[in-house]
């Protein structure tokens, strides 16, 4: 039996997420980089006390006819946010409102210690040393180390029950390619989840990828769904290094 | 600003950001952080080979795209589209932030709440508040090269944001290098922190006086150097 990890809709993609599980959510807050296909998807579902794994609290407001992580914050799913950049100056967004109002826990994490702890889960890492957050309210509660006279606090794995990430292209073993900085936590939380479900523009046939271009390796992803629409989002990156290039070709 | 000087001349953020700009050689790799410092990437001489990284992982990127140009995969920190650049790479986030805990980052620039005169430095939340944004900060200020600060001298309502001692919620301590601000370049050293330059109009004692430790003003402060 060949190997095929390409699923039927974003409904099947999700069927099974449960009360309670906690989800990686890809993408680093702007809309082109988020799996907000998935996240709609999930917003559909009869869940609740979820945690949430992401880079961002989102911004709440429909871009492109798509939403963004606020999604689930909107529709009641969340118990817990664990986030790097929960809040911004533009809007106060849902996460903020519930924080404020006693309906969820947070968990503030530094960026690169989030990242590494999340990729620490998928490496097989009893957890990272890292000296961010020393002297800070980061440190409270955490184990201070010391490797050759320098102070590091330990930071512990992040393992999810389901990464949902967004990428560019997939084949039917789940090797995925990304499209310029919209690869960020997509790539890192791939794997460091039980299910890592990847939204993606375009299917492609095995082989099509080479093994040079290949940024995820199939083994780490569980289930490929394609996006449904034409993806405004990302269409135009592109164009953008082949004018890059045009640019160039006449200055030389 | 104090109220006395509320009607003198101030760097605009473009002016602070070409001053910033101003820092950087060929080769340097540079991170800017989402407001004011990203400007930066915008007054790099066209001569001059300046690797901008940002935390969404991209390493090398040229300049802000006008309005309504440009890709939304190919962003900085701020999510504003920047232009793709020959020798440019791409690197998923753990990667990223290798770069920058790793200490390859010659410089970072970071807005900020408050920096102390022994470098220690907040900027990510107003303690009231209980919620901010951490972000990329804490990585940035601990582990780059050199930090600079780019902020206001002062809040609108003229209290100190250069202080003896930080109040706000640690980003880092001891990690700032060099603070520009709209009326000011001031560098923080072992001795203190030394009053390097000054906006048109401005004298070291009228800094002196919207700043609340001691500066160390030298016979040669020069006005704010832009090229």
């Amino acid at each position: 039996m060949a190997i095929n990890k390409i699923v039927a809709n974003l409904e099947e993609a999700v069927a099974d997420i449960h009360d309670g599980a906690m989800i990686h959510v890809g993408g680093f807050g702007t809309i082109a980089s988020a799996p907000s296909q998935l996240l709609e998807a999930v917003s559909r579902l009869d869940v609740k006390d979820l945690t949430l794994v992401s880079n961002s609290g989102g911004f709440g407001i429909e871009i492109w006819g798509e939403h963004d992580i606020a999604v689930l914050h909107q529709t009641n799913k969340v118990k817990k946010h664990i986030v790097s950049a929960p809040v911004n100056p533009l809007i106060i967004n849902d996460l903020e409102k519930k924080f404020r109002a006693g309906e969820l826990e947070m968990e503030m994490v530094p960026q690169g210690t989030m990242a590494e702890r999340i990729r620490a889960a998928r490496a097989g890492l009893g957890g990272i040393l890292t000296p961010v957050g020393l002297g800070t309210v980061i440190e409270e509660g955490k184990q201070v180390i010391e490797v050759d006279g320098k102070k590091f606090l330990l930071e512990t794995p992040l393992k999810a029950d389901f990464a949902l990430i967004r990428a560019y292209k997939a084949d039917r073993w789940g090797n995925l390619i990304y499209r310029g900085t919209s690869r960020t936590f997509n790539a890192t939380m791939a794997g460091a989840a039980r299910i890592t479900i990847a939204e993606v523009e375009e299917i492609v046939e095995l082989g099509d990828l080479g093994p040079e271009e290949i940024i995820t390796p199939g083994i780490y992803v569980n289930r490929v769904v394609k996006r449904t629409g034409a993806g405004k989002a990302s269409d135009d990156y592109d164009e953008v290094a082949r004018r890059a290039a045009e640019k160039k070709a006449k200055e030389a | 600003m104090l109220e006395k000087f509320a009607d003198k001349f101030r760097l605009d953020d473009q002016t602070m950001a070409l001053r910033v700009a101003n820092e950087f050689s060929d080769g340097d790799v540079v991170n800017l952080g989402i407001g004011t410092p990203t400007l930066a990437s915008n007054l790099i001489p066209t001569d001059k080979e300046v690797l901008f990284h940002s935390e969404n992982g991209v390493l090398g990127y040229g300049q802000i795209c006008t309005a309504g140009e440009g890709s939304h995969d190919l962003v900085n920190a701020g999510g504003q589209p920047v232009e793709y650049k020959p020798g440019m790479c791409l690197l998923e986030h753990s990667e990223s932030f290798a770069v920058v805990r790793g200490g390859w980052l010659d410089y970072t620039v970071l807005g900020g709440m408050q920096v102390a005169e022994n470098g220690d430095f907040a900027n990510w939340m107003v303690p009231k508040k209980k919620v901010g944004t951490i972000g990329g900060a804490m990585d940035l200020a601990m582990c780059s090269k050199n930090v600079i600060v780019l902020m206001n001298h002062m809040t609108n309502k003229g209290v100190f944001k250069i202080v003896k001692e930080v109040s706000y919620p640690f980003t880092g301590h001891q990690c700032v290098d060099m603070v520009i601000t709209d009326i000011a370049v001031i560098a923080v050293t072992d001795e203190g922190m030394v009053l390097k330059e000054v906006a048109p109009t401005w004298t070291p004692e009228e800094v002196q006086e919207c700043t609340e430790p001691k500066l160390i003003i030298p016979p040669d402060v020069k006005d704010v150097q832009l090229a």
